[in-house]
C-alpha cells in the first residue's frame, strides 16, 4: 500500500449528498480481475452519456479537474455496498483523499486499506473546501496526515480528527500484509533460516 | 519430557513463526498452490504495492476451476471469453512472478488438489495452503492444508506466512473393517452424515482407526477432501508406509540424504497415546453402507436402500430445509432411492478423479452400455488420463459411451462450459450438491466413483452390490 504523508492537488467539488458505491463504481464492473483499471469507469454513469462520451457538465471532465486527487463531497459518501472495488476505482483514478461531513461506514475503512485517507470536517469547514473546491485551476489544497491540518489556496488551515492507529498505518503504508512485515518480518527470516536447516528438504 | 500432543499440535508447533501476545499466530507456510479463480487480484495486489512473491519456489500454480475440458483448449480462441481471460492472467502471472506453473498445454496440467500431490509438492508435516475450500485434500499425506480468501492469498505470497489462531482437535475413528462395495466416499459422506455440516467448525479433523488405515492414499485423499464439507479448518491422517511409498520418487519429492532425514522425521507424526482430543467421533466400518445424497447439503446423506425422507422426519430448522431441498430436487417422501432416475453422470473432481477412482468405475463399466443421455469421465490430471489410457480403461468408458474428457474440475462447479441444464439430474463423485452447484437448477446426487458408475449404466440410482 502507498504511503500517505502529504498531498498537494488539485480538489474536485461534488457537492451531492448520499453519493453511493454504486455511483461510485456500477456493478457491470465488477467482474474484472483486476483492482486496477477501474478508474475509467469511475462514476461511470454521472459521467459518461450512453454511448460513452464524457458528459461536459460532469466535474471530473472539465479542464481544470481532470488531474484532481482530492474530493470534496456531501453528506454520507460511500454509503451502499461493502464493494472494495469503490476505493479501487478512485484509486486509480488518483484520488488519495476524499472531504466530507459524513461517511458510509464500510467504505471509510474500506479506504484506509487502500491508501486513501477519508476526512470528516464540520459544516462549516466543509462549506468553506467547498468553497475552495469550486475556484477551478486554483483549487488546490495541501493534507498534511502528520500534522493532522489541510491548508487552502489562500493559506488557511483547517484541523481535521483520525483514528492513532489508522494514522500509523497510513503514515507507513502499511496494509495487513505491511503490518505483518513490520511485526514479524524478523521472526519469519529467523523461523525460515531455522526450519530450511531442520527440514531442507521442504 | 513435553506433553503428549496429536498430529495437528506437532504440525501447529513447527510451523509457528511468530506468536503475537493475544496468541495470534504467524503460521510459515510450506506449499502455496494457486490457481486462477481466486488470484488475480492478489497478485494485482503484490504488484500495486510494489511487492514480490517472498518464496516463489514454495509456491505453485495450475489452471483448473474454469478451463474447458474438451479438445482444441489449448488455443485462446477457443475458450470463453471469461475463462481465456482468467488463464490469461495466471499465465502472465506465474511468469511475471517467477512461480513453477503448468499450463493448459502440459500434460501435468490438472487440479490444483490432484497436481499436488501427483508431483510431490505435498509432503508430511507440511503447511499447505490454497485459495480454494478443498485444499484439505493434502491432509492425506499428514500435511496441514487450509483454504484461504484472496487477500489471504496475497498475505502468503507477500509473507510465506498465514494470520491465524490454533482450532480445537477433532478425532475420527472408523474402527474395523469395510464391507464389499463400500469405499472412501462412502465413509467421508457417512462421517457428514453423522456430525453434520457444521460439526466440524472449529475443529482439525484427524482420521484413524483401521479402516482409514487400510485406505490407499487415493481414499485417504477423498475422505480428507471433504471434511471442509464438515465444517472442519482441515482433515489430517497420520503418514505411515503407504504414505511413503506413494511420495517416494515424485518429481519434487526429497531425494537421498535428505529422503533419509525427511523419513526420520516424518516417522515422528502421529497423535501420542494420551494426547488431549476436544471431540471424539466413532464410527464402525461394518455399519458403513454404500450412500448416496438425496438433497442439496452433503449430510443429507443415506444408504442407498434407503427412501426419500420425510421433512417431518427432522427437527428445528431443518424440517424446512428438508423440505426445500425436496422440492428442488424434484422428489416425493417415500420414494425408494434406487427408483429415482439419472439424467447425467459426472465422474471426476478433486474429490474422486485419480487413477484408483477410475479403475473403479471402469470395473462396474466394462462391457456395458450407458443407459442414461449422458456420461463424462474426467480425469483429475493430464497424467491420470495418460494413465488410464494406456491401462485400458479409456477405451471401457468410450466403449460403453462417456465421453473421455482433458483434465480440469469441469462439472464440479459451473464455471466452465461443463454445466447441468435446469432440472437436469445427475449422479456425481464430486463434493457438493448445493442449489445451482453444477448449474442452474441442476440436481446432484453425491456418491463413489462405483456407484456413479452403475447408475451410468441402469439410469437409476443402484446399489452397486447388485452389480460386483
Ligand atoms: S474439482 Fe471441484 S471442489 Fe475440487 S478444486 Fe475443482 S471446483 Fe473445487
Amino acid at each position: 500500500m502507498e504511503k500517505f504523508d502529504k498531498l498537494t492537488g488539485v480538489a474536485a467539488p461534488m457537492p451531492l449528498v448520499n453519493i453511493d458505491t454504486d455511483m461510485i463504481i456500477p456493478k457491470q464492473f465488477l467482474k474484472t480481475i483486476k483492482r486496477t483499471g477501474l478508474g475509467v469507469n469511475l462514476f461511470d454513469e454521472m459521467r459518461y452519456d450512453r454511448e460513452g462520451n464524457e458528459l461536459e457538465d460532469f466535474v471530473l471532465n472539465k479542464p481544470a479537474y481532470r488531474d484532481a486527487q482530492i474530493l470534496v463531497a456531501g453528506d454520507n459518501f460511500g454509503c451502499g455496498s461493502s464493494r472494495e472495488h469503490a476505493p479501487w476505482a478512485l484509486l486509480d483514478f488518483g484520488i488519495r483523499c476524499v472531504i466530507s461531513t459524513s461517511f458510509a461506514d464500510i467504505f471509510y475503512n474500506n479506504c484506509f486499506k487502500n491508501g486513501i485517507l477519508p476526512i470528516v470536517v464540520s459544516p462549516e469547514d466543509h462549506e468553506k473546501l467547498m468553497d475552495d473546491a469550486e475556484r477551478g485551476s486554483n483549487a488546490v489544497l495541501t493534507v498534511d496526515l502528520e500534522s493532522q491540518t489541510i491548508t487552502g489556496p489562500d493559506g488557511g488551515e483547517i484541523g481535521f480528527e483520525v483514528d492513532a492507529f489508522k494514522k500509523h498505518c497510513l503514515l507507513n503504508g502499511l496494509d495487513d500484509i505491511g503490518l505483518t512485515i513490520e511485526n514479524a518480518a524478523s521472526s519469519i527470516d529467523a523461523f525460515e533460516a531455522k526450519a530450511s536447516a531442520e527440514r531442507p528438504w521442504v | 519430557m513435553t506433553a503428549p500432543r496429536t498430529l495437528y499440535d506437532k504440525i501447529w508447533d513447527d510451523h509457528v513463526a511468530h506468536e503475537a501476545e493475544d496468541g495470534t499466530c504467524h503460521l510459515y507456510i510450506d506449499r502455496h498452490l494457486v490457481h486462477e479463480v481466486t488470484s488475480p487480484q492478489a497478485f494485482e495486489g503484490l504488484r500495486m504495492s510494489g511487492r514480490t512473491v517472498r518464496a516463489p519456489e514454495k509456491t505453485i500454480a495450475v489452471p483448473d476451476h474454469n478451463v474447458p475440458t474438451t479438445a482444441g483448449r489449448d488455443n485462446p480462441d477457443q475458450m470463453p471469453e471469461d475463462s481465456r481471460i482468467q488463464v490469461a492472467a495466471l499465465d502472465k502471472n506465474a511468469k511475471e512472478f517467477g512461480i513453477h506453473y503448468y499450463p493448459v498445454s502440459d500434460v501435468r496440467q490438472g487440479i490444483v488438489h490432484i497436481v499436488g500431490p501427483e508431483q510431490g509438492w505435498t509432503l508430511p508435516g507440511m503447511t499447505v495452503v490454497c485459495g480454494d475450500s478443498h485444499t484439505a485434500t493434502h491432509g492425506a499425506f499428514g500435511a496441514l492444508a487450509h483454504g484461504i480468501g484472496t487477500s489471504e492469498v496475497e498475505h502468503v505470497l507477500a509473507t510465506q506466512t498465514l494470520i491465524q489462531k490454533k482450532s480445537k482437535n477433532m478425532k475420527v475413528e472408523i474402527t474395523g473393517k469395510l464391507r464389499p462395495g463400500v469405499t472412501a466416499k462412502d465413509i467421508t459422506l457417512s462421517v457428514i452424515g453423522k456430525t453434520g455440516t457444521a460439526g466440524g467448525t472449529g475443529y482439525v479433523i484427524e482420521y484413524c482407526g483401521e479402516a482409514i488405515r487400510d485406505l490407499s492414499m487415493e481414499g485417504r485423499m477423498t475422505v480428507c477432501n471433504m471434511a471442509i464439507e464438515g465444517g472442519a479448518r482441515a482433515g489430517l491422517i497420520a503418514p505411515d508406509e503407504k504414505t511413503f511409498e506413494y511420495v517416494k520418487g515424485r518429481p519434487h519429492a526429497p531425494k537421498g540424504a535428505q529422503w533419509e532425514a525427511a523419513l526420520a522425521y516424518w516417522k515422528t507424526l502421529y497423535s501420542d497415546d494420551d494426547a488431549h482430543w476436544d471431540e471424539i467421533v466413532t464410527i464402525r466400518g461394518e455399519d458403513i453402507a454404500p450412500v448416496v445424497t438425496w438433497g442439496t447439503s452433503p449430510e443429507d446423506v443415506l444408504p442407498i436402500t434407503d427412501v426419500v425422507p420425510a421433512p417431518e422426519s427432522f427437527e428445528g430448522g431443518k424440517v424446512g430445509a428438508a423440505q426445500r431441498s425436496i422440492d428442488y430436487m424434484g422428489l416425493t417422501p417415500g420414494q425408494k432411492l434406487s427408483d429415482i432416475e439419472i439424467d447425467t453422470v459426472f465422474i471426476g473432481s478433486c474429490t474422486n478423479g485419480r487413477i484408483e477412482d477410475l479403475r473403479a468405475a471402469a470395473e462396474i463399466v466394462k462391457g456395458k452400455k450407458i443407459g442414461v443421455k449422458r456420461a463424462m469421465v474426467v480425469p483429475g490430471s493430464g497424467l491420470v488420463r495418460a494413465q488410464a489410457e494406456e491401462e485400458g480403461l479409456a477405451d471401457i468408458f468410450k466403449e460403453a459411451g462417456f465421453e473421455w474428457r482433458l483434465a480440469g474440475c469441469s462439472m464440479c462447479l459451473a464455471m466452465n462450459p461443463d454445466q447441468l441444464a435446469p432440472e437436469e439430474r445427475c449422479a456425481s463423485t464430486s463434493n457438493r450438491n448445493f442449489e445451482g452447484r453444477q448449474g442452474f437448477k441442476g440436481r446432484t446426487h453425491l456418491m463413489s466413483p462405483a456407484m456413479a458408475a452403475a447408475a451410468a449404466i441402469t439410469g437409476k440410482l443402484t446399489d452397486v452390490r447388485e452389480m460386483m
